[in-house]
This record gives structure tokens, sequence and C-alpha cells, in this order.
């Protein structure tokens, strides 16, 4: 166990490597400087801002002081919004982001399994098939089509619900909404399927012979063992539901990372894309990390060390 | 015998000896083989045919196609004709769709923007395909150190997020088709990879890639005629979930400004330039490529899943 999690974060740390390298050379193989558009300068406040911001240096040196200072959490200056560094930009959007991607993953989770649940139960039942039409759809139509459809009937329409920004409870419902339905869609299906199978098992025969409620054992029994599928892709749809911030925080206007992200891509602010994306990347990896070890732990048919020989 | 015979006739059964006739028996019938032998491909495209939610599927993605390539023809108007006192018309016998606020004909751009979003997911699954049945094939079929290392390369590449890698591309080479098949491209393989590579390691030890080393076979040939051929099921059933994941992708770049960009259209910036104006009512401007992008995935998706049930030689019948 202990050599595997040492083995992980070793390749952990070149994954990280290679994406800060990638992004940092990325970023500096675009022709031209931040600074000679529009305003004219004077040669001088150009020397300056390049020495300011390392311009100057050999573009090596350059990558080194950058590796430096991320390896010390510093994401530098911002080019477009002077007043600003990148670390105070994620201070403030992490939290909302946070906040929006934990409520979307919580809800997709448990409205996917319990959505999976009912449908495994009823198989080829007119529940069965409801569930499933939702979750088909729920993967085909992409998340800023539902959450503009859902602005437009609930919000616009209906006036029920508040149609952007992020203020209360109230103001998280649609967003949410639009995010979790996806991920929830896929989890549902995952869900019925495995349940499906394990019902079928001889545990789960004796344990209706035994008399126990179907309540208990579906929740006591037959869940515990279905569910591991589950684990192995809340990694990647974590990651889904991450990449899913950026468009929903555009189109409700949330000010979290995902919209300084967008912001600064289309304002072509370098360092503050650099910055996110490590930032992203890094919390991605570790939430892979997290899983991997947690379906480990789960799962008593695989033992995480011996991963290596197959 | 003959002690049943002397029970027989002591009981004295309703059913007379006579009535026993020996049936006509030639034996050579006997061995015929009555049921038509399918090949592993007629069996699966039989049981494809039975699942109606792939036929449907794929008769969507048929018509879908149909149109990419005539409806741009049929349509009176051009992609990027501007009729600027004809702006945000709803759908009408003149315009099927309706118009955009440049007064640009709904209808002709949605199937122009199905040929992008089509070619788009195809190109980047093909290459997809190339890349990870080559990379995938020799990791599996070299083993050893080579697999050990082409998989160490593979579990790197594998930690980077899929769409801020696209994202980033796209930001610095410059929005274009070119670069969003690029983008896609560069980690897409690799799932393709891991998948040949686990059946080639599966398939390299039966008896029948044995005789056809023996008998002096060279690698490429191997691989080419007797493991890729048996690996074809769970690459058919990856590319057909890849070609929507890659359009779903060109849709999202689009929508975040990287993508088509303007005279050409896409479904997916099409719905991106529909957000303003949805509030006001032109519902026309969204629902086309939004529907046409959800039936798409849609399309795969079954297909996919119906793909899966009829190439899986365990559920053979």
């Amino acid at each position: 166990m202990l050599q595997y999690i040492i083995k992980r974060l070793g390749s952990m740390a070149v994954t990280l490597l290679v994406i800060i390298t990638l992004t940092f050379f990325l970023m500096h193989s675009i022709p031209g400087s931040p600074f000679n558009e529009e305003r004219a300068t004077s040669e001088a406040v150009q020397k300056n801002l390049e020495s300011y911001y390392h311009l100057d240096e050999p573009l090596y040196v350059q990558y080194f002081l950058y590796l430096k200072s991320v390896a010390t959490f510093d994401f530098g200056p911002s080019i477009k919004k002077s007043s600003q560094t990148v670390n105070e930009m994620l201070g403030r959007g992490f939290p909302v982001s946070f906040e929006l991607g934990m409520v979307t993953l919580i809800v997709a989770i448990f409205s996917g399994i319990l959505l999976g649940i009912i449908a495994a139960l009823r198989h080829n039942g007119i529940i069965d098939y409801l569930a499933m039409t939702i979750a088909v759809v729920g993967i085909s139509v992409p998340n800023f089509v539902l959450a503009t459809l859902l602005i437009q009937q609930l919000a616009v329409t209906w006036g029920l619900l508040p149609p952007a920004t992020w203020a209360s409870p109230k103001h998280m419902i649609l967003p949410t909404l639009a995010l979790a339905t996806g991920p929830m869609a896929i989890i549902a299906r995952l869900t019925r399927a495995s349940m499906m199978e394990v019902l079928t098992q001889d545990y789960i025969r004796t344990a209706k012979a035994k008399g126990l409620s179907p309540v208990k054992i579906v929740f006591k029994h037959a869940l515990k063992n279905a569910l591991l599928p589950v684990v192995t892709i809340l990694g990647s749809l974590a990651a889904s539901i991450l990449t899913g911030t950026f468009v929903i925080e555009k189109i409700f206007a949330i000010p979290g990372m995902g919209k300084y992200f967008v912001e600064s891509i289309n304002q072509r602010d370098y360092p503050v894309i650099m910055g996110t994306t490590i930032f992203y990347s890094t919390m991605l990896i570790v939430m892979l990390f997290l899983v991997d070890l947690a379906y480990g732990i789960l799962d008593p048919r695989i033992k995480l060390h011996k991963k290596e020989g197959k | 015998m003959a002690l049943r015979k002397h029970q027989e006739q002591q009981t004295q059964s309703p059913v007379p000896d006579d009535w026993f006739v020996p049936i006509q028996k030639n034996d050579s019938e006997a061995e015929a083989v009555v049921r038509p032998s399918l090949s592993y491909w007629q069996d699966a495209w039989r049981r494809l045919l039975k699942n109606k939610l792939a036929m449907m599927g794929l008769f969507f993605l048929s018509f879908l196609t149909f149109m990419a390539i005539f409806g741009p023809i049929i349509s009176p108007h051009t992609v990027d004709h501007q009729d600027l006192v004809n702006q945000n018309l709803p759908p009408s016998s003149e315009h099927w769709f309706g118009t955009d606020e440049l007064g640009r004909d709904v209808f002709t751009r949605t199937w122009y923007g199905a040929r992008i979003s089509l070619f788009v997911g195809i190109a980047a699954a093909l290459i997809d395909f190339l890349i990870g049945v080559i990379y995938g094939g020799i990791a599996g079929y070299r083993g050893g150190r080579t697999d050990h290392y082409m998989m160490r390369v593979i579990e790197v590449l594998y930690g980077l997020p899929y769409l801020l890698v696209v994202i980033l591309i796209s930001v610095v080479m410059g929005p274009s088709l070119a670069t969003i098949i690029f983008a896609l491209t560069i980690t897409g393989w690799i799932g393709m990879a891991r998948i040949v590579r686990g059946q080639v390691l599966q398939i390299k030890n039966y008896e029948f890639v044995l005789a056809s080393k023996t008998f002096g076979t060279k690698t490429g040939r191997i691989i080419r005629k007797n493991l890729l051929p048996n690996t074809m099921g769970p690459i058919i059933v990856q590319m057909t979930l890849s070609v929507p994941s890659a359009i779903f992708a060109e849709a999202f770049l689009s929508f975040l400004g990287l993508g088509i960009q303007a005279p050409l259209a896409s479904w997916g910036s099409m719905a991106s330039d529909a957000l303003p104006v949805i509030l006001s009512g032109d519902w026309w401007r969204l629902f086309f490529p939004a529907f046409f992008i959800s039936m798409t995935m849609f399309s795969f998706n079954v297909l996919g899943d119906g793909l899966q049930d009829a190439l899986d030689p365990k559920l053979r019948r």
C-alpha cells in the first residue's frame, strides 16, 4: 500500500511537471509581447515593464523562475488587471467554484444512485423506462443548452427562481441543476447496470430467504457492492463537473474561478491562464489519486501494491 | 430384451407393437447442419438489427449524413449571405428554420454546421484510432520493458485534464478547424491505446498466434492479420463513443469562443450566438443547433451501447 502511494505520488509529480512545462512553453511560444499593443509606451517604460515581469531574461531562466514561484504557490501578477495577482483571483473565485462543484457532485451522486436503484428494482417496468429516458436525455443534452432552457423557462417565463448570480441558496438551484444532470445520468446508468448484476447473486437470494425486508436487502447488502463501479468513475466525473463550471459560471454570471478562466482566455491574460490551468490540474490529479485510493480500500479484491504486475 | 417383450405382452399396452415403424433414417442427413453458420460479423449485425434503439440511432445518423451533404444544396440560401432586412425571423416557408441576427438562413447554417461537427467528430475518432492502435499494438505485443515504459508515458498523459489541454492548445494555435482536431487528438488517443493494449496482451498468447509464429510470419503481419481483427469489437465501440465526445468538445470550445469562427458555422458556435437572443423569445436560434447536437449525441451513444452488446462474443447465442 505504502509502496503504491509513493509510486503514485512520483507519477503525479511528473504529470504536474509536464503540465507546468507544457503551459509555460505553449504560452511563451505565442508571438508578440503582452506590452506592445495599442498604447505606445516610451522605450524606458517598455524596458521597465519587461524587467519587472522578467521578460528580458532568456527563456530558460524565465522557466526556472516560474517553476520556483509555482513551487511556492505564487502564480505572479495578472497582466490585464494590473492591480491584481493571480493568487488573489484564485482566492476569490475558488470558494464559490468549490461550493458549486461540491453541491453539484453531491446532488448528482445521490439522485443518480437513487434513480439507478429504482430503475434496477423495477427492471423493464414503466419507472425503469422513465428513469433511463431521463438518463439518456441527461447524457445527450449539453449543459449549456440545458442551462439556457432552465433560465428561459423557470426564471424568465415562470419567474420562479432568480436567473443569475450566486447570492442565496435559491440562486444555487438552477446552476446546480444544469451542471448535475449529465453526471447524474451517467451515475444512474452505471448504478442500474451493476445493481441488476448484484441482485442476481446468491447472497442476495440468501438474504431474501432469511426474510429480510427489501429495503434492508437493497441498502444494506446489495448497494455496497453495486456502488464499486460508481466509485471508479468519480474521478473523471469530477473532471467533467470542473470543466462544466467554466460554461455554467459564464452563463449564470457566477463570480467563480471558471469565470476568471474564461475571461482570461478571451483577454489572452497569460499568467492567469497558466495559473488557473496549473491549479485546476493539481486539483484533478489529486482527486484521481484519492478515488484510486478509495477504490483500493473499498474493494477487498484489489491489492494496490500488486497492481504493478498487471 | 426378451424380458421386456414378455412384460409388454403381459400388460397388453393399448398401443400395439406394429404401430411402431422405424423411420427411414439417412445417416448423412443426420449430420447436416440445419442452422446456417453465421460469421462473427453476420451474427453481430443480426443482433444489432434486433436492437430498436440502436437502429433508431443508426437511422438518424444516416439521415444526418444525408442532410449534411445535401441540405445546403437544396436550400435556396447560402451559408454566409446576409440579409439585414430579414433579421431574426421565425421559421416560415421562405426560411424553414428562421434567420439569425444578420438575416442568415438558419436551415442552411444548421446543415453546414452538421458538416463541420460530423467532420470534427469523425476525423478526431479516426486519428485517435490510428495512433491508439499503433501505440497500443506495439506496447501490448512487445510486452516486457517496452510495454512498461510506454505505459508510464500513458500514465503521465492520462493525468492531463482533457478539456484543459484542448483549451490551451486552441488559445496558442488560434481558432481553426485544424487546431480543434489537433487539440482533440493530442490526448484523445489514450483510451484507444489502453483498450488495444489490453486486448493484444490477452490474445497474443492464444495458440493460433503461436501457430502463425512457428510458420515464420513476420511481426507486422501477425499484428495486422491475427491480432487486430480479433480486437475489432472493442475498438469499434470505443470509436462510436469517441465521435460524440469530440463533437461535444467542439461545441464546448465554440461556446467559449475558441472554436469555429464566423462566417463558418458549427452547432456549438450557433448555440453560443443564440444565447443573447433566447430571452427575447427567439427560440429557433437555439433550438435547431441544440436539438441536433443532442440527437447526435443520443444516436451515437445508443448505437455505441447496441454495438457493445452486439459485438460482445460472450453474449453470442
